[in-house]
């Protein structure tokens, strides 16, 4: 097992680093610096202000240096947008906010996801069967962006129970539109992963000898079937915590949260690239990391994977 | 003897049209199943209702989807709601441009990067997982190790990225989503492509002498393109959301040009006026189009994957 660990890590590693050049190339091949505004600086005035940043230098030293920034003491450079505050500000400003209504909306889509998915497999083909495999394929066209202006109608326009954005320091009104906003579709997907899954569990033959020796069915599910039904759902973990770190933009920008998302489409629309950059890193270390454990914790209950 | 002539005939004849029962192939296979499929027929229905409405809308709009009709500009909320007499079907924008005409564009721009981003990351994933899993040995090893790295990185922001550090046009909009979707298809395409390479059929065509290209063009290739249609078909929705994501953050196509995504965002932010038909018009069309198309998908999936059901 601890091979196994240490095995992933080593493919971990050089996927950061990828990560990482990647989007440092990216950024430095794009046609135009961070300097370049309509009236061109005097010549001089251009060359202290690189020089300041770095930019005089050659490519692959900026690299370099920018790396070791990272890797010794998390610092992904200074914002090239607001003079005055380096992007690892920004991000110290916005990541808890995002972290708090994230983890929120990952352990919610997930938790019910989960219990509806099960609930609709243990009554296959009853009117509960029906309503959640109905909910769970309409939720799937309701992302984040379009499920935020639809909760901001309904209960800020027409029933004005919550406020219709605001963070004041995670109080939970302002913390329900965004996590529904966020977890719905995952919710649905991780329901419908889990229905299906479960269903093929509880047809297999190891649960009809579980049932013909006579135990309860409440046995027969939690220790029989859970384990093998949830394989997939977890391995699709991985991916739906990327696509609530992606869709955590949309709910910074719609309902005001003043998470980290906001930050990066503002230095998106200001091509403000070091903050750009540090937050695609930031993301990608969390996503590297994620996939990670979820490897790990897959291995540890697939019997069927040899490490 | 004392023959049945009667019987005789009819057996003769029931064994000559046993003889003409022909085989069915996968295609008309899958085609009867499709069709069997309420909700796929539906939505295949609806969905070309769609096609049709943006292809022959334009010939009833009144205004361009660029014209501004100054006399609304600025009192939407009050004048612009949908009506019949002055010609916004759909009511207008804040600017007073026409929602109607916006829309069908909206819905038009969709479609297309759905379908192109699609085939983009549809060509790129097959001619990768197929040559992965026909070559074999370390390159295979080696190509889908590199998979196993890039799937790994959150693909949303390197499309903003990219969309930010080079202009925002309709290519790199295509090539930005094509381009990084191709992983998972590519993936697809290996599994079967080694699962087939150690089939029966194969082995049996080596034996009787097929050569190895009449194995891949009459064998691997027909036998491929049912699992590449399913998934590009799944694919199409997937496109248009992700489209539709980065155009409501303000970072996808560009004014004059409008996706449904845009639209959706532009009316969510003008709730507080009361104008609601500009985010619900976009918004039924955006659900209407992604419901069909995964209904579609998910229909050609039990039509030409049946060992999944």
């Amino acid at each position: 097992m601890l091979n196994y660990i240490l095995r992933r890590v080593f493919v971990a590693i050089p996927t950061l680093l990828i990560l990482i050049v990647l989007c440092f190339l990216l950024m430095h091949s794009a046609p135009g610096g961070p300097f370049t505004s309509e009236r061109p600086l005097p010549p001089q005035v251009l060359a202290n202000i690189q020089a300041k940043y770095g930019l005089d230098q050659p490519m692959i030293v900026q690299m370099w240096n920018y790396v070791v920034g990272i890797v010794t003491n998390f610092d992904f450079g200074p914002s090239f947008q607001y003079k005055d505050r380096s992007v690892n500000d920004l991000i110290a400003a916005g990541f808890p906010v995002t972290l708090t209504y994230g983890s929120i909306s990952f352990v919610l889509a997930t938790v019910v996801g989960v219990s509806l998915g099960v609930a609709a497999a243990l009554k296959h083909n009853t009117l509960l069967d029906y309503i959640a495999v109905g909910v769970a394929f309409s939720a799937q066209v309701l992302p984040n962006f379009v499920m935020a202006p639809i909760l901001v109608i309904i209960f800020t326009w027409q029933l004005g129970w919550l406020p219709g954005g605001g963070w004041e320091g995670g109080k939970w009104p302002f913390l329900v539109m965004p996590v529904i906003a966020l977890s719905t579709s995952y919710m649905a997907s991780i329901a419908r992963i889990t229905r299906s899954s479960m269903l093929e569990v509880l047809n297999s033959n190891f649960i009809r000898t579980a049932k013909a020796k006579g135990l309860p069915t409440r046995t027969i599910i939690w220790r029989h079937a859970m384990k093998p039904a949830m394989l997939p759902v977890i391995s699709y973990l991985g991916p739906s915590f990327v696509a609530m770190i992606t869709g955590s933009v949309v709910i910074d920008m719609y309902f005001s949260t003043g998470g980290i998302g906001l930050h990066f489409v503002n230095a998106a629309l200001n091509r403000d690239y070091s903050v750009m950059l540090g937050v695609t890193i930031l993301f990608g270390v969390l996503t590297i990391l994620f996939n990670l454990v979820v490897d790990v914790l897959y291995a540890w209950l697939d019997p069927k994977i040899r490490y | 003897m004392v023959f049945d002539t009667d019987r005789m005939t009819r057996i003769s004849d029931d064994m000559v049209e046993a003889e003409a029962v022909k085989g069915r192939s996968l295609w008309q296979d899958a085609w009867g199943r499709f069709f069997r499929n309420k909700a796929a027929v539906v939505s295949l229905v609806v969905l070309s209702l769609i096609v049709l409405f943006t292809i022959i809308g334009p010939y009833f709009a009144v205004w361009s989807n660029e014209e501004i009709d100054w006399n609304l500009m600025g009192n939407a909320a009050t004048a612009g709601q949908p009506s019949i007499e002055n010609g916004h079907y759909f009511g207008v924008d804040d600017l007073g441009r026409d929602l109607y005409s916006r829309t069908i564009q909206a819905t038009q721009t969709s479609l297309i990067v759905g379908v192109i981003g699609a085939l983009v990351a549809v060509f790129i994933g097959t001619l990768y997982g197929a040559t992965a899993g026909f070559v074999g040995g370390w390159v295979d090893n080696l190509m889908m190790r590199t998979v196993d790295i890039l799937i790994a990185i959150p693909y949303m922001f390197i499309i903003i990225l990219l969309m930010v550090m080079f202009e925002r046009s309709f290519f790199m909009l295509f090539v930005g989503i094509g381009v990084v979707s191709w992983l998972d298809m590519s993936r697809i395409v290996r599994g079967q492509t080694l699962s087939l390479k150690h089939k029966e059929f194969v082995e049996a065509a080596h034996a009787a002498g097929v050569g190895s290209f009449t194995i891949i063009t009459r064998h691997i290739i027909p036998n491929l393109l049912g699992i590449v249609a399913v998934y590009a078909s799944l694919l199409v929705p997937l496109m248009i959301l992700t489209e539709s994501f980065i155009s409501f953050l303000g970072l996808g196509v560009q004014e004059p040009n409008t996706s449904l995504g845009a639209l959706i965002s532009e009316g969510a932010g003008t709730i507080i006026y009361g104008t609601l038909w500009q985010l619900l018009i976009p918004l039924f069309f955006f659900v209407v189009s992604l419901m069909s198309l995964f209904f579609i998908g998910d229909g050609l999936r039990d039509a030409l994957d049946p060992k999944d059901r």
